[in-house]
């Protein structure tokens, strides 16, 4: 075991990868607490596929995928919130017509100027050699951004997410939070993406929340549990594809699976036990 | 001669051109426990939203004491779908209340923290404090969200529809309650379908239907048509004490 690691690190891609992956489930875990409590988790799902349509057209452009990817998804972030908030389209309905378009787009664009090939599949799916040097620093550079945040505005953040009336009729501008929160969001989903793929990547934000909402009973355990299960769940998800040869993203997801159920047999088990007392 | 904390003249608010309030004037003086009533789309929600400064009214004015600015009021909303189970500590949610007085402060104090515990005291949910607010019943709820509230009040205390869904035993503490908020000295305004309980615990009454049908005295209230009709209806339907 200790061997097979040994060798897994000695690849620089793979240390790569592991490192910009797990600040990126870190920090997608602490934004997903409020997005999923906000009932906003769909923006996740809505915001990866903008960001598969902003590639398609970076790489058709020979740009610098992030350079082009960042400020589409963060303005698709702050015309999701603007939606969601405004009751004349519903927020889901929204969502989906913005994810099916962006879809669209980018499979053509791919299409008309490379051709359908395995690009696709890497983008929708993920790929662990996505991940260059340049990325190790952006991902540091966002964690420290989002943790620093996070810790800064903690209470607010609780304040927003459990009553977003009460803050605003109290004087705390609970606009500007939303804002930052979606755009940290955008920014994590852009990043995590190209590893994650854009059909994966929202899985980082709603796993960790859901799983730690099964057992613990405050915001801030609810916080904590949900950051260190979802760096463990991306830590053994890249192991086991290393060890058994299967696609990053998707073995990712599949442990995520495997500690909801965990969870979520102990909670059954525990009310269980409750009612019998 | 008490004095005028909010001034309310002939104001008016509509959504694409539905009316929702209608030249609606009142007053309220500090120490009062104004009562809100109405049906359903009366526009109830409405002014409790320009009360708040949510909304501003499309027409007509409201002048706010030069005191009453939005950190000092407190406010009880109708709980939403997503609180039911959100999973917060009764503390935490104790001590979000206080956040409109730290600005731009992160953390919160130890005054904070003392605050919280006198209020959770008070309301009767200190004994809770470490629990789960999801798995609380629907009064222990409403007392967490009053003791926040009252975490935020420093003159005026709002409340929507405190009692809605509580069962008698709960309704009656939570009144017992605001009574005992107001005889601190803060002024209340309340918006409810529970008129009968209202007569007991409010010192004037705005009743609405779009239009204001009645704004005075509870005295003058239970004399008025408007009043009479309205009190006689509901006594016909449920065996209200």
């Amino acid at each position: 075991m200790f061997n097979a690691l040994a060798e897994m690190f000695s690849y620089a891609f793979l240390t790569r990868a592991v490192v910009v992956g797990l600040l990126v489930s870190l920090c997608a875990a602490l934004l997903g607490v409020s997005l999923v409590l906000k009932r906003y988790s769909m923006i996740g799902d809505g915001l990866s596929h903008v960001g598969f349509g902003s590639l398609a057209i970076a790489t058709a452009m020979r740009a610098a995928p992030l350079a082009v990817s960042i400020p589409i998804v963060i303005l698709a972030a702050f015309l999701l919130l603007r939606i969601s908030s405004s009751s004349k389209i519903k927020g889901d309905a929204a969502i989906a017509l913005l994810s099916t378009s962006s879809l669209a787009i980018g499979v053509v664009v791919i299409s008309l100027t490379t051709g359908m090939n395995t690009d696709v599949c890497n983008y929708l799916f993920g790929s662990i050699l996505a991940m260059n040097r340049a990325d190790v620093y952006l991902s540091v550079a966002l964690a420290v951004v989002v943790l620093a945040l996070f810790a800064l505005f903690y209470n607010k953040i609780l304040a927003v997410t459990f009553d977003e009336t009460f803050a605003r009729a109290t004087g705390v501008p609970a606009g500007a939070y939303n804002m930052l929160i979606a755009m940290l969001t955008a920014l994590t989903i852009t990043l995590g993406m190209r590893m994650m793929g854009a059909l994966l990547i929202s899985s980082l934000i709603v796993f960790p929340a859901l799983t730690s909402m099964r057992l613990c009973k405050s915001f801030k355990a609810v916080t904590i549990c949900a950051a260190v299960t979802s760096s463990i769940c991306f830590f053994l998800g890249v192991v086991g594809s290393y060890l058994y040869a299967t696609p990053t993203g998707a073995s990712v997801v599949l442990v995520n699976i495997a500690l909801f159920a965990v969870f979520w047999g102990i909670s059954v088990y525990q009310s269980k036990r409750r009612a019998a007392v | 001669m008490p004095k005028t904390l909010i001034r309310c003249r002939d104001v008016s608010f509509s959504y694409d051109s539905v009316a929702a309030l209608r030249g609606v004037s009142f007053e309220v003086n500090a120490g009062d426990a104004l009562c809100v009533v109405g049906e359903n789309g009366s526009g109830k929600s409405t002014l409790m939203s320009l009360l708040l400064r949510l909304k501003a009214p499309q027409s007509g004015s409201i002048v706010f004491d030069g005191g009453l600015r939005a950190d000092q009021v407190g406010y009880l909303p109708q709980q939403t779908a997503a609180q039911k189970d959100f999973p917060a500590s009764v503390r935490e949610v104790v001590m979000s209340g206080r956040l409109s007085s730290r600005r731009w402060q992160p953390f919160y104090t130890r005054a904070d923290r003392a605050m919280a515990e006198r209020h959770m005291e008070k309301l009767g949910v200190l004994s809770l404090a470490n629990r789960c607010y999801r798995e609380l019943s629907g009064g222990q709820q409403q007392r967490t969200l009053l003791a926040r509230a009252l975490c935020a009040t420093k003159t005026l205390l709002l409340l929507d529809e405190p009692v809605a869904g509580l069962d008698p035993l709960a309704t009656s503490d939570l009144y017992q309650m605001i009574d005992a908020i107001r005889s601190d000295g803060v002024t209340i305004i309340m918006v409810s379908h529970d008129v009968q309980s209202v007569m007991r615990h409010a010192t004037s009454i705005l009743h609405l239907r779009v239009d204001p049908l009645f704004f005075g005295g509870v005295g003058e209230y239970a004399a008025s048509a408007t009043g009479r009709r309205f009190l006689t209806n509901i006594e016909g339907v449920g065996n209200v004490v």
